[in-house]
């Protein structure tokens, strides 16, 4: 009997694995390829193989974008993964008030367009900014524009990181090191930090990845400060050189790969922490503990508050900064360039399908690479496909799709021109930082369940269902809001990908903005983040139900 | 398997709803602003009721690297309205289908390719345009330049922005007028200088005229019809058109290679290229390529035409990688960020 569940349990995993392994081939991989293939051929077509690399890295500009990039990346990660650790922290392990607040203030710089920014802190600390005073004479163009921009950009993704792996501490270890009479200072180092190592990793790389290949915020902040990722902008919009633009494409998935060696090494180290007698983690009162978060929290609330603010602000300004009378007029878009409100309408569509599809995409794969036991080379393999493409630009993914997608004999191309090859962007694009999430997540709940259920005579979806999915709920309504607010506000794949039908907002915000329209831009960037800022607001009361129904058990004891 | 098949479910039903579309429809790409766009797609639907025109619109350098990527299986019938060194990018990749639309001996020989029949033809012409924040001038003690010799003065250090010629058509337009106005060497002698005053250079063409109009640089270097609009709209700067001459390039108009609907898009082209057309063009544009119906415009000299500089649409094409490399050496390798 056991051996027959055994099988069809290997059966099942064996063919889901092959199955995704497929799937992101297609999404992934192969329009990688098609793109990257371009590296290895001059602008004439003919093989030069790695001549485009040696004259490129020769060049002594080269070594200076690369110096560029690495600083800003650096700097950026050096000062986002503390303070949305402490951030985190601050939301899990204290009990300052006003949380509610917090959580949504986080994850505000994902719900807007990244040239919301941009226009923000032009207009905060550009040359007629509201702080130009206190500047002294230096300017926002630049290397710390850029950091500033990241920093801003990047933050939600790294708390998200933080959140799930804390949200699944137990509380077990810290009553035993409360009854060994263990100081805070000792618990936190021996315990709440050895948990989260895995977390810190996958943090740090994420950060420095999305600041390397990230071009929206240097293109529009940099000034003359350039990195490798404004170059690929440059080859490719500039001069539609795409052997070129390949090139430093190539260059930019190196991170990634190191992101892949050193995950699997962390990866041999981390064990499970959510065992079968998890107990949830309750923080205790501490008055001085928690103020102190609570004015780290504001600190950084603040911050997200003005940069919004400004944008919104900016929006019903009839001339800046010589006409400051306010108008509505910005909001009728009929004019515009970008199809108005019928974007607005794709862009909720696009953002539905790819929360909907991107969600049972990436939790299935996280799953399956995890806790698949079949086919180990494979999983590797499946795993590092999921870690693809958060090192690859959006320009250069959104080409790859053209090559791919649009080439003749491919038998996929009715879905060029249609809603269906925006949803497979969005969903192969945004895919890495959900997985991560969803990997942490499973990695924290112990294999004894499946085992047990195994022993039992469980089918493995059963379990899968039944078990893995309701403990896991609250991440994967994280992970479909991250994939519908991302698909609400990407701009750099889906640009060359959309057609006269499937126009979309996000894009509308870019060439409004291009065509000088800068407070209609605002004004549509505005209509985003509202829209962002309801669904999530939707989301959480899901996942509040979600866990009263599915969470009773981790405060059964 | 979830996600395949809602993918062919939502494939399928997009299928369904195309099959209803309008019986002759043409796809067109068009780098044109949207705002021109609407009234004039609108003529043309009182012209050919029967016709239904999609339009994918965007920045040159997005249509035309859309267009390139597409190279194995064009998408579009018609390219409308996008540079014409664009233009001759696609046609050295053997990408359009030469055409001799009804009205071409109306069109200006400067303004339509040279061969016969024509791979494209123009339709209207965009050139370089200097916009001064008079507010912003007035306040930093600045004289509005009126020559491009003018940018070169000490009083503009760091106060002039313009588009990086490597990823904007617009600033590559305007370094090959320096080195046609100046000659070669007295060129790059000339952009030596004006480095020294440059406090950014920008990707976007339009975007100097922008940080103009909002004080943000008190003058950008950008082109005619963004300096106009900027105006109209109440931005507080002066459109100079500096004496030296004009750096432009065409909007202009081509049939792609392959195309299924090839009537059809000789139809359009017919009319984006004929007299109704042109006459809408002109109410944007100063110079228009069909002869006679240009006329003047608010903000633009009425000598415009005369201030254009010679132009070789070929030769700027043949020479784009070897001048943007000397100028990448020579103004990025050494320009760290002004601190």
């Amino acid at each position: 009997m056991r051996s027959v569940w055994e099988d069809s349990n290997r059966l099942v995993l064996s063919a889901l694995t092959l199955l995704l392994t497929l799937g992101l081939c297609v999404m992934i991989l192969a329009p990688l390829v098609q793109i990257l293939a371009q590296s290895f051929f001059d602008a004439t077509h003919r093989f030069v193989f790695l001549d485009n690399f040696i004259d490129y890295l020769s060049q002594e500009k080269s070594l200076r974008l690369i110096r560029n990039s690495l600083f800003v990346a650096l700097t950026s990660t050096l000062i986002v993964v503390p303070s949305a650790f402490g951030f985190a922290y601050a939301l899990m392990r204290s009990r300052m008030p006003l949380k509610p607040f917090f959580r949504y203030v986080a994850f505000l710089p994902l719900l807007a367009p990244s040239l919301l920014p941009a226009i923000s802190f032009v207009y905060l600390f550009g040359h007629q900014g509201f702080f130009k005073p206190w500047m002294g004479g230096s300017t926002i163009y630049g290397a710390w524009g850029i950091v500033l921009g990241e920093c801003f950009y990047v933050f939600p993704h790294i708390v998200m990181i933080f959140l799930s792996a804390l949200s699944l501490s137990d509380a077990r270890l810290y009553e035993a090191a409360q009854s060994m009479g263990a100081s805070s200072l000792k618990k936190f180092f021996t315990i709440t930090l050895p948990a989260l190592k895995y977390a810190l990793v996958s943090a740090t790389l994420v950060s420095f990845t999305l600041v390397v290949t990230d071009f929206g915020v240097p293109k529009v902040i940099g000034g003359d400060f350039n990195v490798l990722a404004t170059e690929i902008y440059k080859h490719v919009i500039g001069q539609q050189n795409f052997a070129l633009g390949a090139t430093v494409g190539v260059l930019l998935l190196v991170p990634s790969v190191v992101t892949f060696i050193v995950d699997s090494f962390v990866q041999r180290k981390q064990k499970a922490v959510l065992g079968s007698k998890f107990v949830l983690y309750v923080p205790q009162k501490a008055p001085i503990f928690d103020t102190a978060m609570l004015i780290f929290a504001l600190v950084i609330a603040l911050f997200f508050l003005i940069v919004l603010g400004v944008s919104f602000f900016a929006s019903f300004v009839k001339f800046w900064p010589y006409d400051l009378s306010l108008v509505l007029k910005h909001y009728d878009f009929s004019s515009m360039d970008g199809g108005g409100w019928d974007s607005y309408f794709n862009s909720l569509s696009l953002a539905f399908w790819s929360a909907l599809l991107g969600t049972i995409a990436v939790f299935t794969t996280a799953y399956v690479v995890e806790r698949g036991k079949v086919f180990p080379h494979l999983r590797a393999f499946l795993k590092l496909l999921a870690l693809l493409p958060m090192a690859v630009p959006g320009l250069v993914l959104g080409l790859g799709y053209i090559f791919f997608f649009n080439h003749p004999d491919n038998p996929l191309n009715a879905l060029y021109q249609t809603m269906g090859i925006l949803v497979v962007c969005t969903v192969a694009h945004f895919f890495t930082a959900s997985f991560i999430t969803a990997t942490t997540t499973i990695k924290q709940i112990d294999d004894e369940f499946e085992d047990v259920a195994e022993s039992m005579g469980v089918a493995c979806y059963e379990t899968f269902f039944k078990v893995i999915v309701p403990i896991a709920t609250p991440s994967i309504l994280h992970i479909a809001r991250y994939f519908f607010v991302n698909a609400m506000t990407t701009v750099s794949a889906v640009v060359f990908l959309y057609a006269p039908s499937t126009t979309l907002a996000s894009v509308a915000v870019l060439n409004m903005d291009d065509a000088g329209d800068i407070s209609s831009a605002a004004a549509m960037a505005s209509v985003i983040v509202a829209t962002s800022l309801v669904i999530t607001l939707a989301f959480d009361m899901l996942s509040h139900v979600a866990l009263k129904q599915s969470q009773q058990w981790r405060k059964a004891r | 398997m979830v996600l395949k098949k809602s993918i062919l479910a939502v494939t399928g039903l997009m299928l369904a709803t195309h099959m209803f579309a309008a019986k002759e429809s043409i796809t067109v790409y068009t780098a044109l602003e949207s705002d021109q766009v609407k009234p004039y797609l609108e003529a043309f639907k009182k012209a050919q009721p029967d016709i239904e025109v999609k339009i994918v619109r965007d920045s040159t350098g997005i249509i035309t690297a859309k267009l390139l990527a597409e190279k194995e299986n064009p998408q579009a019938d018609v390219v409308w309205g996008t540079a014409a060194t664009s233009l001759v990018l696609l046609e050295q990749n053997g990408m359009l289908e030469p055409y001799a639309p009804a009205a071409l001996k109306h069109i200006d020989a400067k303004f339509k390719d040279t061969k016969t029949p024509p791979a494209w033809v123009g339709n209207d012409v965009w050139g370089s345009a200097i916009c001064v924040n008079e507010v912003e001038a007035k306040k930093q003690n600045l004289p509005i330049p009126t020559s491009w010799e003018d940018l070169t003065n000490p009083v503009y250090k760091g106060k002039i922005v313009m588009p990086n010629p490597a990823s904007s058509g617009t600033g590559f337009l305007d370094v090959t007028a320096w080195l046609k106005i100046f000659g070669e060497q007295k060129g790059w002698e000339y952009m030596d200088k004006l480095h020294d005053n440059i406090g950014q250079y920008t990707h976007s063409g339009s975007k100097p005229c922008k940080m103009a109009a909002s004080g943000e640089f008190p003058i950008g270097i950008s082109f005619e019809y963004r300096a106009a609009k900027s105006k109209k709209e109440g931005a507080p700067i002066a459109v100079v058109f500096p004496k030296e001459g004009l750096g432009w390039d065409l909007e202009a108009t081509a049939i792609m290679k392959g195309t299924k609907n090839l009537k059809t898009a000789k139809t359009f082209v017919d009319w984006a290229t004929g007299e109704d057309a042109n006459k809408l063009y002109a109410e944007n544009f100063a110079v228009v390529a069909y002869q006679g119906l240009s006329k003047p415009i608010e903000f633009i000299p009425s000598n415009y035409a005369s201030m254009l500089i010679d132009n070789d649409f070929a030769w700027s094409a043949k020479n784009r990688e070897s001048i943007l490399k000397e100028w990448s050496k020579r103004y990025e390798s050494k320009s760290e960020p002004k601190k």
